[in-house]
């Protein structure tokens, strides 16, 4: 029976519809229940593999007795623990963290922009936020400045890549955009570089930094990016809905009751807290706001509501992943992540780029 | 009751002026063609009323000021119908007209219920529950103006404004969507201000044909004062016959001045 024929045989509409949303509500259940998953067993697995040679059993143990009312012994020695509370745990819930925002700000930037191409590394705010790392850490303002200046670094890159980019006529052209990215990022990292040679006696500090990495500096890093990146996420999945309308264009959009200057002032501002914080602690990690944001458009569907929030998701499985590849590739020496995400995001750009062609 | 006045009205687009010294009245309740050459100024007229784009000099709509309202509570008042929809790739039909609650809806809040209920409504009306869950950019034209029309509805709009709505499609949908749109506001009292290319439809459909040149009206009448071979002549720079039939006056392209000399 259709839905036409209920409604003229007097059925409600709603006690039809019910086995149909069910199934619908479940399986959704179902999606998040296996994504949550997926997360919880990369930070496992994070916290597993290393080079300091601790037993699985013993890790495993150890994070189960952590859990409240369970007591285990997991025959780790304090040295041992150490290790895994201090120096692995932190590196893996920063990498979750960096990953997390770097992919959401991918997507916002690419419902904001309306190009499948912006991403917080093309657009050129990594390089900005670089910049204003390193000139807040060659000053040693403190440590609370660093995110700060990034942020402002951040801010000038990004508005000078749409200004330049609007300027040009390329409002519409995914690919302008992109090329005035590369531009403003090539002139920011110039400046940086020109910078860190006249405080060279921190050289080697800013170049590890530049190449993108994790940090073992214990919790302080994940708490330091920790209040940007939750207000970050919580005013973009507010507007889940938003970006759904601003899909459709400015035009529209505004027809449709969104204020759409405004809301894409706030939705870049947010983007660029979170994306500058996180380069502020991470370094430049290119591409993950472009894979990670495509993969799940293509496998779940173009709608925000479901996007940011898996968006989140599987940025932090992937850079989690991504970072104990680069731990163990050439164990017992590190790769730096942003090679490894490079190395897989380079390719896969191409193929977004295929895939949108009619767009560029 | 007026819908729409304005009153020496400019709109500026960059260097140019677009709209110079326009004024005019549309009643509640009317179906308004505005009809004029490309570039005369119908679309951005149409954004000038809906605050898309600033403007100087009187307006009003339903008694305020556009510029003045909020965007939502101006979607609450009017909605639009555009020429070419943009349609985000992969959105099903029923997000699609679901945009439509927009203006009703907080700035953090999705769809309540009651929401979805007269996003259905507004589906069956228009006979679209077949397409609900196709994705939109699959849709034909005339499929997509119908779905576009419902979008518009749910936004419980008092003035229509259609962009050239259906100057990309075949005859036969043509009529179809002018059907709908006139059956839908009929029945709940909207005023409609229409971009029409067509010159005969505008004069079927609409009560009144306002003729726009190099932004500003040079004709404004019943379809068959304004719907004139020398006006025509001198404002499109065309060579047309003019017939009157029951249903109003037809305009027929005749091909040559030799021919237009013709009994």
């Amino acid at each position: 029976m259709t839905s036409s024929t209920a409604r003229a045989a007097g059925v409600p509409l709603s006690a039809l519809d019910t086995p149909a949303v069910g199934y619908r509500r479940l399986r959704r259940v179902g999606v998040w229940l296996a994504a949550g998953l997926v997360l919880v067993l990369a930070l496992v697995a994070g916290a597993l593999i290393g080079p300091a040679g601790l037993t699985p059993g013993g890790v495993l143990l150890e994070l189960v007795g952590a859990l409240p009312g369970i007591h285990v012994d997991s025959g780790l020695s304090a040295q041992q623990q150490a290790i895994l509370w201090q120096i692995r745990l932190p590196r893996v819930v920063l990498g979750a963290l960096v990953g997390a925002t770097l992919a959401v700000s991918g997507a916002a930037y690419q419902g904001v922009f309306r190009n499948p191409l912006a991403d917080p590394y093309l657009l050129g705010v990594s390089a900005g936020a670089g910049l204003g790392a390193t000139i807040a850490l060659t000053v040693q303002a403190g440590s609370l400045s660093v995110p700060l200046s990034a942020f402002i670094g951040g801010l000038l890159a990004v508005g000078a890549t749409y200004a330049l980019g609007s300027s040009v006529g390329g409002g519409r052209s995914s690919s302008v955009i992109v090329l005035a990215g590369v531009a403003v990022a090539a002139f920011f990292s110039a400046i940086q570089t020109t910078w860190q040679q006249w405080f060279d006696d921190s050289l080697l500090a800013v170049y590890s930094w530049m190449l993108g990495r994790l940090s073992t500096n214990g919790w302080s890093d994940v708490l330091m990016v920790l209040p940007y990146v939750v207000v970050s996420w919580v005013v973009l999945l507010l507007h889940r809905r938003t970006f759904d309308v601003l899909a459709v264009g400015d035009i529209e959009a505004a027809s449709l009751g969104i204020n759409v200057p405004r809301v894409r002032l706030v939705l870049v501002l947010t983007a660029t807290l979170g994306t500058t914080a996180v380069v502020s602690v991470s370094g430049l990690i290119g591409f993950v706001g472009i894979i990670v944001p495509h993969a799940v458009r293509i496998i779940m569907g173009g709608s925000h509501r479901i996007l940011l929030p898996m968006t989140m998701l599987f940025g932090a499985v992937f850079l989690v992943l991504a970072d104990v590849v680069a731990r163990s590739l050439v164990a017992p020496a590190e790769l730096p992540i942003g090679v490894v995400t490079a190395l897989v995001g380079a390719p896969f750009f191409l193929v977004v780029l295929r895939r949108n062609r009619r767009l560029t | 009751m007026t819908v729409v006045e304005c009153r020496d009205l400019q709109v500026p687009r960059g260097e140019r002026i677009v709209i110079d010294d326009l004024s005019l009245v549309v009643r509640a309740g009317e179906w308004v063609a505005l009809v004029g050459p490309n570039g005369a100024g119908k679309t951005t007229f149409l954004h000038a009323v809906s605050a898309l784009l600033p403007s100087s000099g009187s307006l009003s709509v339903l008694d305020h000021d556009p510029r003045t309202l909020s965007r939502k509570q101006l979607a609450r008042l009017v909605a639009l119908m555009p020429q070419h929809p943009v349609v985000p790739p992969g959105m099903v039909v029923r997000d699609l007209v679901m945009l439509g609650r927009t203006p009703f809806l907080g700035s953090f809040a999705t769809e309540s219920p009651a929401d979805r209920a007269a996003v259905d409504a507004e589906i069956a009306h228009l006979g679209l529950e077949s397409l609900v869950d196709r994705a939109a950019d699959s849709l034909s034209g005339g499929e997509l103006q119908r779905v576009m029309l419902a979008r518009a509805l749910c936004q419980q709009p008092r003035l229509l404004l259609l962009d050239e709505p259906t100057s990309a499609l075949d005859i036969g949908h043509q009529q179809g969507v002018l059907e709908l749109v006139d059956r839908h506001r009929r029945q709940r009292g909207i005023t409609v201000l229409a971009a029409m290319h067509d010159l005969t439809l505008a004069a079927q459909y609409a009560d009144r044909v306002v003729l726009l040149d190099q932004g500003r009206v040079v004709a404004d009448g019943a379809p068959e004062d304004v719907l004139e071979p020398d006006m025509l002549a001198r404002t499109y720079a065309a060579q047309v016959e003019v017939l009157s039939r029951p249903a109003g006056p037809a305009v027929i392209p005749v091909r040559g001045a030799v021919a237009r000399r013709l009994p």
